[in-house]
């Protein structure tokens, strides 16, 4: 996808290094993410997807690399860069003593969200949590947790929107809701979507585009949709099961 | 630098003492019992102790109350951050485009809105039962309070960094760090009695000018600015470093991905 830098992709990761000590969790991994585009990050458990996501995010430090948000050098301008982005992740629940409305106020200041009021009802309707606002987020479900932490990815409008298995914990039909409400996000606004998940189904369906990831290397990437064909393969979890077992006949196909 | 982001840390706390007696009542029960109990204990070696000009319950119930306020301001700072702590919070709260001075201005500002709850309540308890006016230390209050309050912050800074770079069982190692001071910077004798080693290690805590100024002005004697100056300017340095030091295990933390790790389990 090509990008004019006064248009620049909504993420821009160049050459992506992370390694600890003798363990290299990221291994010089290059890729975009468009506007209006979902793009899903794929692997097994230990590829270096959540070490990238957690780059991206700021709370980890490349080894080397450059992560650009919105043509904004995370390294350089860290606090402008992030203020482009958000992210629901199912390691990272809101603070459970806080009610719902508490748990948006707050980050939302954070976020420096404008009209904050204003905006958490709306996200109230819009995820269906308006019942719960006085809640305390830790005795929700998690399925509701789960529509909690997508609203407060939304407060802010990020151009950038990272998701680490959203729908891991909700049923089949809440999880078709949120991954209708995902798709709704970047068909209207102008953001993109970096979303990592083991169901190889919401993947096809929701992605535009995926990268697999096995031993901190990009493998394979392309249309969800015609990327098991071009490998041999009947499915993508075909595809993903190769990825995991044997990541070399594919790195050197 | 944007207050709002500071401003959210502050409400969050709020929000949090709102809902909970369990965290409103330490605010101003633990200081509430000391000031009881060290006011009978006053009052009852004023009756034993008959040296003439010795007034002990500005040198003695005063000083009690000097250092809890010290204790609540350094706490005011961690429990800001421990909620962060219990609550897992880390990967949501630094993970947002909030600076780290942002945040640890948040802690503070929290901190001088708890710390103050329990300074007013000790002064009411202390003057309503025991009649101490804290009048008595005439215009060096003001700059005793200052000193005390911007090195309590800087501990509350320290320990906030002590448990981000060792985890979250190292929080015993906190609570007991004004306990561990107070020997040593003279809260209820004068310095002079140590020995000179621990004497030498009371010249560089600035709570120890406090409490030696404050037995000077009960002793009917004036305080030299420039003591209430070598406090003050020890307590600015302290912060400074006390940032420093926070600043360098936040670094390391996201050089390391302990800000992503950092969970219920220890990390030392």
């Amino acid at each position: 996808m090509a990008e004019s830098s006064s248009n620049p992709p909504v993420l821009s990761v160049r050459e992506l290094c992370k390694s600890y000590a003798s363990t290299v969790a990221v291994d010089g991994i290059s890729f975009e993410v468009g506007r209006n585009e979902i793009v899903g990050l794929l692997g097994p458990n230990g590829a270096g997807k959540t070490t990238t996501i957690n780059m991206v995010l700021g709370v980890l430090e490349p080894t080397s690399g450059a992560i650009h948000i919105q043509g904004v050098d995370l390294s350089k301008r860290r606090s402008q860069a992030l203020e482009y982005t958000n992210f629901a992740a199912v390691y990272a629940p809101l603070p459970g003593n806080l009610t719902v409305v508490q748990n948006l106020r707050y980050f939302g200041m954070i976020y420096g969200v404008k009209r904050v009021s204003e905006r958490i009802e709306a996200l109230l309707q819009e995820f269906d949590l308006a019942r719960f606002r006085d809640t305390k987020c830790g005795v929700l479900s998690s399925g509701e947790q789960t529509r909690v932490a997508l609203a407060k990815a939304m407060l802010n409008r990020p151009q950038l929107l990272l998701l680490d298995e959203p729908t891991a914990s909700l049923d089949p039909s809440t999880a078709r809701d949120i991954r209708a409400r995902i798709r709704d996000f970047t068909a209207k606004g102008t953001g993109g979507v970096l979303w990592t998940s083991h169901n190889m189904y919401e993947v096809e369906e929701v992605c535009d585009r995926v990268l697999f990831m096995s031993r901190g290397k990009v493998l394979l990437q392309g249309d969800p949709r015609k990327l098991p064909q071009e490998h041999g393969k009947a499915t993508l979890e075909e595809l993903f099961i190769t990825v995991a077992r044997e990541p070399l006949a594919l790195e050197h196909a | 630098m944007r207050l709002s982001r500071a401003a959210a840390i502050v409400l969050r706390q709020f929000y949090l003492l709102r809902g909970s007696p369990s965290r409103v009542f330490p605010l101003f029960v633990w200081v509430a019992i000391d000031i009881v109990l060290w006011g009978f204990i006053t009052r009852y070696l004023g009756t034993i102790t008959r040296e003439p000009g010795m007034d002990l319950l500005p040198a003695l119930l005063g000083a009690v109350l000097l250092w809890d306020f010290l204790t609540r301001v350094m706490q005011g700072v961690t429990m800001a951050f421990f909620e962060d702590v219990w609550s897992r919070n880390f990967l949501n709260v630094f993970a947002t485009p909030m600076t780290i001075a942002e945040y640890v201005t948040g802690l503070v500002l929290s901190s001088i809105a708890t710390s103050s709850v329990g300074l007013v309540v000790m002064i009411v308890v202390a003057g309503a039962v025991f009649g101490l006016s804290m009048l008595v230390y005439g215009a060096m209050l003001v700059p005793f309070l200052l000193v005390l309050f911007l090195f309590g912050i800087a501990l509350g800074i320290v320990g906030t960094a002590v448990v981000l770079r060792l985890g979250p069982s190292a929080e015993w190692f906190i609570w007991p760090i004004p306990a561990l001071l107070s020997p040593f910077v003279g809260v209820f004798y004068p310095l002079s009695t140590l020995p000179s080693w621990m004497q030498a290690i009371s010249r560089l805590l600035p709570p120890s000018y406090v409490f030696e100024g404050m037995r000077t002005i009960v002793a009917g004697d004036s305080v030299s600015w420039t003591t209430v100056l070598m406090g003050g300017g020890l307590a600015v340095l302290y912060i400074l470093l006390a940032a420093l030091f926070f600043t360098r295990v936040f670094r390391h933390a996201v050089r390391t991905g302990l800000i992503a790790r950092y969970s219920a389990e220890s990390v030392s």
